[in-house]
This record gives C-alpha cells, structure tokens and sequence, in this order.
C-alpha cells in the first residue's frame, strides 16, 4: 500500500519545515525536505557598510544568535586582511562556546526529549523510585524523593486541567515511547530545570555583547572594553567624574559572573545532561542502527588557539569524511572554486546559465523565482523545485555537518579526549563505534562535544584572566576601522562551526559596499533538497527505511529529524544579480 | 480521572500545590512596571487568581525564533510558571510537543473552545509579494492570519518585524513584508518591538491582559507608553558623560575603558524609546552599551534603513526634543536642566499609570 505522508509544521526545531514521505507497506521510500520560508536577507545586505553586516547577518537566526554575526565579522576581516587581539578572540570563542553549551543543552530537553519521553506516563511513576533512578545515573543534588513528589503534583496540576498547552495533542501512549514512567518523570524535571538553568547562563553572553538573544559584535574585536581603572563609577558624580571600574560589565564583578556561568555549564553538563543522555539512549539502542544518511560528513573547524588562520590550531578540526570511512580526512577549502558549490534544480531560485549548474558562493547568483503551487495546497511537486533553501555539495558530494562530523572529525584525528568519552559511551551502552552512524549516534555526538566545550571554556577563560593580569587589554584593532583605509576591491569568508554544524558566510566588497553576500548554513548542508543528479540531502536520506507505526502520530520521522536540530530559518536565503527582474515580481 | 478543569490560575496553582514563590515574582514584575506601591502585589495576585488561563496562540511568520528565545529568558514570571499554570500555550511551533496535522488540530480546537476570548501573538512579518514566499501547512501566512485573528480578543504583535516588520521590510524589502497592522485593521494590537523585545516587556505586556483583561496604554506607535515611554539616552548610566562631552573615540581607548559615552561610536540612544537602559536585559545583567556597544535602535520602525549603525547621528538629539540640542550645545548646565527636564516627565508619566492602574485592582475585590 502506497501513501502520502506529509508532516507541516515541523515542530520543535527553528523555522518552517515541511517533510513529505512516500510511505510503502508502513515504510518509507522516499521523503523531500521542504523550507517554506524566506526573506531575503542577503538581497537585503547589498549596498550596506561591511562593518554592519554582522547585525543583518545575526538576524538570519535567534537561536544560532552568535553564529552568524561571528561568520560576518570573520568574513570582512579574512577579506579586509584584518587581525583582531587575542583577547577579542577568546571573548569569541567564550561566546561560541556558551552558544553551543546553552542550543545543545535546550535542544536536547525542550526540542528532542518530546520524542523520546512520555510526558503523561510520568504521572504513574513512583517519586522514591526516580530518585533512586535518579541518585543511580548522576550526581545532581536535586534528587530527592520529595523533588520529584512536586514535579509530578506541578504536572498533575496541568493535566487535570484537562488543557495541556504545548503539550496537547502530543502523541503520548504512542507505543515507540519506550521510558519507564520513572525515567520519564525525571526526564520532566530536568526539562523545567533546564529551562530555568539556561536563562542564568545567557548571562556570559549578556556581560561581553549586552544582551542575549542577539549579543553585539564588532568587526575587528570585540565592543566590550575592560574596566580596569580604580575609581567607582556611579552617577551624579559632578562634571569632572572621569569613570573607571564598572564603566563597562567586564570588569571584576563581570569577570566572576561568567567564572560561575562556566561552572554552572559545566556542572550541569556533567551531572544531568551526559547522564540523562546516556540513560535516554540505553531504552532506544535500535536507534543506534538507522536514521544514518548519507555516511559522508563536513567540518569546517573552528575555536582557534592561534588566530583564525591556522587551522593547526582548532579545537574542532577541519576536514571532510566519505563513506564512513575513518582512515582518511580530506582537505576542505573554502576558496576553492570547484569545491563547496550550490545547486538551486529543485529550489525556488533561478540561474541565469540554467537551474542545473553549481556556483560557488563567490559567484553566488539567485534569483527568487516561485514557481509552487499556489496556498492553500496539499501537496508539492516534488519532481520539480519544492523549496527555499539551496543544495550545496563538497565536489558533487551531499555531506552531512553538524555534531556528528565534528566528533567523528576528531575521533579520526586521534583527539584523546573524544575517543575516551567515545569509548566510554560505547561501552557503557555495549556497542560497536559504528552505531555512531545514526538517529541517536547523532544525538549522543552533540551531547559528547557539549562535554568537550564546557571543559575547554575553563582554559579560555583562565587565558583571559591571565592576558588582563599581565596588563594585556586590547579587544579592538581600529588600524582598518576607516573604509577608506580599504582596497576598491576585496572578498573573504568567515566561518564557523555552528551547533548545527559548519557555517559560512562568502562577502564581496567593492568601494567600501557589501557587493555580494552568501550564507551557507549548517541546514542548507543537511536539510537541502536533491541536487540535479537526483542526490537527497541528508534529511532526505535519513529518513529512507523508517518505519512508522502510525501516519497519524509520525513520531519515527521527528526522531530523526530532531536528531539533526533544524534551524531553517538559517538554512534559506537568496541572493539576487538581476535586481530588474526581480523587481518585476514583488511589490 | 479528571476533576473539572480548574481554569483559573489560582486553582491550578492550589491544585499543582506549587510554592507562590513563581507567582508572587509575576505579579511583584507587573506591580514594578506600573511603578505601583509593593503592598498593590497582594491586590494583584487576588485579581490574576480569578483569571482563567487564558488560551494563547503564538504565529510565527518571517522571522529568526529569536523573539521566541527572548520569552525563554523570561526571569519573572518565569517560562516554566507561564507555559504550566498561567497561559495555555495552545500552539507555538518551537515549544509544542505535536507536529503537523496534530499541531493544526491544537489551533483549530483552542479556537473553538475560546473564540471570541484567546490572545493571538505573533512574531515575524507576513509577505504579501507573492503568497508562497511564507507557509505553514499548506497555509499562506497573510490567511493563517486572518483566520486567527478573526476569533481573538486582542493581538501583540511580538518583535520588530512584527510591529513594524524589521528586517525582512528593510531595503529593498524582497518579499514585500508588511506588518501584523497591515493586515489585520478590526482588532486591538499592541506593538512590542525590539530585535528581539526585552523579555520583561513581552511577559509584562501579557501579565496586563491577564490581570486587567485588556491592553495597556500605547503611544502613537502602538508600544505600550510604560516599557517605551522614556529614550535610551534619557535614563542612560553613560548619560553625564555626555553631558560633559566625555566620548569614546574606539571601542577600547581610555574612554571606552572608562565607560564614556558611545555618541561617537553611532549610538541611537537618543532617537531610540525602549526600556534596555532601566529593566536591562538577562535579569539585569546589561545591556548593550553597558557591554560597550552603542544602541542600534532595534525597536524603532525602520531602524535598519536608518543609516550606517557606525556613523554618529548628526543632529545629536534633535528626534527627541529641542531642549536636548541645547544641552549638548550648552554642556553641563544645560544638561542639568535636562535631567530636570526628564526626572519631571518621568514623575508625569508615572502619574499618569498608577492611578489607572489601582483603580482597576480596586474595581476586581
Ligand atoms: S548617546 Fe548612547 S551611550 Fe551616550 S548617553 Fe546617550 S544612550 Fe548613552
């Protein structure tokens, strides 16, 4: 029996995504990822001052809200030839580091734990019992039976309302829910404590950009001074008040708070997450064995340790993996015509030499060109264009980014710590390291990394304290600040290793205007459509072979859906040469 | 077994035995963003018990999520508190555990069962260059709209792209995005701009509607005058050095250092009306030019269009009111003057509140 299973919104992920799924005796044979959204923020980013890109850029997402404005920066300075401090960079780094620490952690609990977690089960389970489940798995001081006694009485005090909220029509007794009502009740309560938790460590990113979501950066350094002068600053101190400590958030008071984000991080990703992680994964090892893809995976690198030119480095090592196979990491350049292009043959968007050639970003060329059905429709013609992001390839090759390439990146370089927190998942769950490969081998990996990040944040930090010791102060290079300091002619790219995976931004400027702006995002990588060869992308090959026990109730699809972290909003973007015809077709 | 559902936050919080702690620090926030006196957080707390919980549909449009990641940070009411005993949350695509049909479903039936009574937010902007630019199951944006809309008691319209449609309307606006106010012209919407808004701002706003059952007072941009009554600049702590003439010249010379002020650097603190420099933002952590930052305006109309963000305004304070053009002429005097000037409105515009305010508690026993 053939059928079509469509699944619009997809929830519990950044953006607007649409999956549709042919489904064949319960099982599926083909799905295509849809972005339905866009905006046109690179369009939007032409003409403008280099220097304010990064703020436009940001805007491209609220979740990777770091992400995007460091891609910017990075962009104009690699094309500006500008170097930044030290200190700037550690700031940076700090910042990433926080961003991945707080997206994973919230990914986990308030986006992906709803697949794997009954909610309503947790109203049968025995409060004494979770905190013996609980005391047994971790050491997170809140465990007692009575803590659990009240999250469940909270929980009941909702449900008997009879109106649940978010989690109304959730598929709860779906029977792939596989927790018993113990661990789903301790599941529950690190979903609030999370939501409590991450709030207080936005805090890092709140003393060094000012605010979270959308912390501010500047090209060059970083705009946070550091206070280092003695005298108190307050207001109303007469016309000759000079100022001095406290005149920004980065002076003593500032540098303790975010010593104590770094232990909060680390504490919870220690104590709660890590276990929960593997806990969770323990009742679900099936899911170790699909969900895999497409077997090749992309890193760009990133959290230098001697300047954004030297990948040697990189925590997260550069490279790109194919076929599964370990042995060999190939060389990935960013400024290679013939390696990273985009494709548009099943996009919205048009080339002006045809839909099926490739272009790299440089060359990026778009034009908007809707040519699906008109709303409201049920379905999208899949054999042509049904969708707003692009599909990139790495020399003609679909590739998977995020978490699990990065972590299978440094597994095959050797990095001590990830093959020890590797093995020792491996073991604890008595599995082979290929069931890496997979729905929750892609969960488990960004669990893993989020272990490595809130253990490197200590070592930025402490090199921070130490540069400002030793009367290092510096966070701003202003020798190229002044666009007439600038060649007529300049491009660079900026990129990052996002949470979701590597992300860059292509910028060409001429007499000191942003020419041409290009963004290739982490789900542009992972949730493109087929490129004119016919490839999936790796949504669309995850997903090939699931079976669903209920069209009704896809709970198999989100699971390995979620297990990549959508951000679509990130992933569609258009830029435009021929802005006459394209004038022709908006208001 | 189900009991009959107990629909008002006051019994669902007996009914969850929860501490008061949660709800006490919601009504504590609403009590201090009307400047009203600590003992009116017991009349409060009496008039939000009886309200029901009120159903809450949340539209996303175009937009980045970072409105919804600002409501997350929500310290008081917290999200937690919000999403389990003081809203239901009846469809948000970020948070809500169903997907697709399921989700639909989720709307349609908490449109039904509290037509005429729900809230409606929504954040991002709706296209209207071409219908497929934007869709949420097979629905254009600008219907999703109407449609929901039609049954609800009041809008906020969430962020800027929202309220005045932001970053997706900026130059030269490919999509032709407009805001929520541009489609929907038969219903009370309230503005709660800022990329994104503070947090406090989008929970107080609601906290009004839960308590008084209606909006609160706006200013000619549709903001609520309480949270965007007063400029960055007029309650900014960097404001005497600008009155001195004390500039930072880069983002990290003595007076970047020192804390001067950031007028140089591009700061729209002066044109800009937002509560960044009072409530600050993360619980009170910062804000962006206590980081060191100058404001970009985020929750002005147009704000991206509004000039390179690097470049000082050119007529320092001309958008706020003359006398401020004085005071940067005149220096130090002058600037007194000014804070005077401000103090005093200050005091108006809180007289103007609290009396409202109070009377309504009084008017719920
Ligand atoms: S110009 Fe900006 S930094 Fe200076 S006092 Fe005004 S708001 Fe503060």
């Amino acid at each position: 029996m053939s059928e079509r299973l469509v699944i619009d919104p997809v929830t519990r992920i950044e953006g607007h995504l649409r999956i549709e799924a042919q489904l064949q005796d319960g099982a599926i044979a083909e799905a295509w990822s849809a972005g339905t959204m866009v905006r046109g923020i690179e369009l939007i980013l032409r003409g403008r001052d280099p220097r304010d890109a990064w703020a436009f850029a940001q805007r491209i997402c609220g979740v990777c809200t770091v992400v995007h404005a460091v891609a910017s920066v990075r962009a104009v300075e690699n094309a500006l030839k500008v170097t930044i401090p030290p200190n700037a960079e550690l700031i940076r780094n700090l910042m990433i580091g926080a961003q991945y620490i707080h997206d994973h952690v919230m990914h986990f609990y308030h986006l992906h734990a709803l697949d794997w977690v009954d909610v309503v089960s947790a109203l049968k389970a025995d409060p004494k019992a979770t905190s013996t489940l609980a005391q047994s798995i971790g050491s997170h001081p809140q465990s007692s039976p009575g803590y659990f006694a009240d999250v469940q009485k909270r929980l009941k005090g909702l449900v008997d309302t009879g109106r649940l909220g978010i989690f109304q029509n959730g598929y709860w007794g779906h029977p792939a829910y596989r927790l018993p009502p113990e661990a789903n009740l301790m599941a529950v309560a690190h979903y609030l404590e999370a939501l409590a938790w991450q709030r207080d460590v936005v805090a890092l990113h709140a003393i060094l950009g000012g605010k979270n979501p959308h912390p501010n950066f500047v090209v060059g350094g970083a705009p946070i001074a550091i206070s280092i002068y003695p005298e108190h600053q307050g207001q109303g101190k007469g016309p000759h008040y000079r100022g001095g400590q406290g005149g920004t958030t980065l002076d003593v008071v500032g540098l303790e708070r975010i010593q104590a984000v770094i232990a909060s991080m680390k504490s919870f990703v220690d104590q709660v997450y890590v276990p929960d992680t593997l806990a969770i994964a323990g009742f679900y090892k099936d899911w170790f064995k699909q969900g895999e893809g497409l077997g090749n995976f992309l890193s760009y690198g990133d959290l230098p340790g001697k300047g954004i030119d030297d990948p040697s480095g990189f925590l997260f090592p550069r490279g790109a993996i194919l076929n599964r196979d370990l042995s060999s990491l190939h060389e990935v350049d960013l400024d290679a015509d013939d390696q990273i292009q985009e494709y548009v043959a099943h996009s919205w968007y048009d080339y002006a030499d045809g839909k099926d050639k490739g272009r790299h970003p440089y060359r990026g060329e778009t034009n908007i060109d809707y040519t699906g059905p008109q709303p409201p429709y049920r379905h999208l013609p899949v054999e042509q264009a049904y969708s707003w992001i692009k599909s990139p390839r790495w020399k003609g090759r679909a590739m998977e980014v995020g978490p699990l390439a990065r972590v299978l990146t440094l597994y095959a370089k050797g990095h001590a710590q990830t093959k020890e927190l590797v093995d020792m998942a491996l073991k604890k769950l008595d599995l082979p390291v290929t069931a890496l490969f997979s729905t929750m081998g892609r969960t488990a990996a960004r669990t893993l990394e989020t272990k490595i990040l809130a253990d490197a944040m200590q070592g930025w930090y402490d090199q921070f304290v130490a540069n400002i010791k030793a009367g290092d102060v510096s966070t701003f290079n202003e020798a190229l600040w002044e666009p007439s300091s600038w060649p007529r002619h300049a491009q660079g790219v900026g990129f990052v290793e996002a949470p979701r995976g590597g992300l860059a931004h292509w910028v060409v400027i001429d007499d000191g205007k942003v020419a041409n702006y290009q963004a290739v995002v982490p789900s542009t990588w992972n949730a493109g459509p087929r490129d004119p060869q016919g490839q999936p992308g790796a949504y669309e090959a995850a997903l090939k072979g699931h079976a669903v026990h209920d069209a009704k109730q896809p709970l198999e699809v989100l699971r390995t859906i979620h297990s990549f972290d959508p951000c679509i909003a990130c992933a569609v973007h258009l830029t435009d040469d021929n802005d006459d015809a394209f004038a022709a077709r908006v208001l | 077994m189900k009991r009959p559902a107990a629909n008002n936050i006051g019994s669902a919080l007996r009914e969850a035995g929860i501490s008061r702690r949660d709800f006490l620090g919601f009504c504590a926030t609403l009590a201090a963003a009307y400047a009203l006196p600590a003992a009116s957080v017991g009349a409060i707390a009496a008039a939000l018990e009886k309200a029901p919980r009120a159903s809450v549909i949340w539209l996303s449009f175009q937009e980045c999520t970072g409105c919804t990641e600002s409501l997350t940070r929500s310290h008081a009411p917290t999200i937690e508190g919000l999403i389990l005993e003081q809203i239901s949350l009846d469809y948000h695509h970020t948070l809500q555990a169903a997907a697709g049909e399921a989700a639909e479903q989720a709307r349609m039936e908490a449109m039904r069962a509290n037509a005429g009574k729900y809230l409606l937010i929504v954040d991002g902007s709706v296209p209207l260059g071409n219908a497929g630019y934007s869709t949420i199951a097979g629905v254009s944006n600008v219907d999703m709209l109407k449609e929901v809309a039609q049954g609800a008691a009041a809008v906020i319209a969430v962020g800027t792209c929202a309220a005045y449609g932001g970053i997706p309307a900026a130059q030269p606006n490919p999509t032709g995005a407009v805001p929520v106010s541009a489609v929907i012209n038969d219903k009370p919407i309230v503005n709660v701009p800022g990329c994104p808004p503070i947090p406090v701002v989008i929970t107080g706003v609601l906290a009004h509607f839960l308590t008084f059952g209606g909006l609160p007072e706006l200013d000619d941009l549709g903001r609520p005058k309480i949270f965007y009554g007063e400029s960055i600049h007029d309650r900014c702590y960097r404001r005497p050095f600008y009155d001195q003439g004390k500039f930072a010249e880069t983002f990290d010379d003595e007076g970047a250092r020192r804390g001067w002020c950031l007028f140089k650097l591009g700061c729209k603190g002066p044109v800009t009306y937002n509560a960044c420099a009072t409530t600050k933002w993360n619980n009170g952590v910062s804000f962006p030019i206590q980081s060191g930052h100058g404001c970009l305006g985020c929750s002005q109309p147009g704000f991206w269009d509004m000039g390179p963000f690097y470049k000082a305004l050119s007529m320092p304070t001309a958008n706020v009111e003359k006398a401020a053009g004085i005071a940067a002429a005149a220096g130090v005097a002058a600037g007194a003057a000014m804070a005077v000037a401000n103090r005093g409105k200050k005091a108006a515009a809180k007289a103007a509140h609290a009396p409202v305010t109070v009377e309504d508690l009084e008017k719920k026993p």
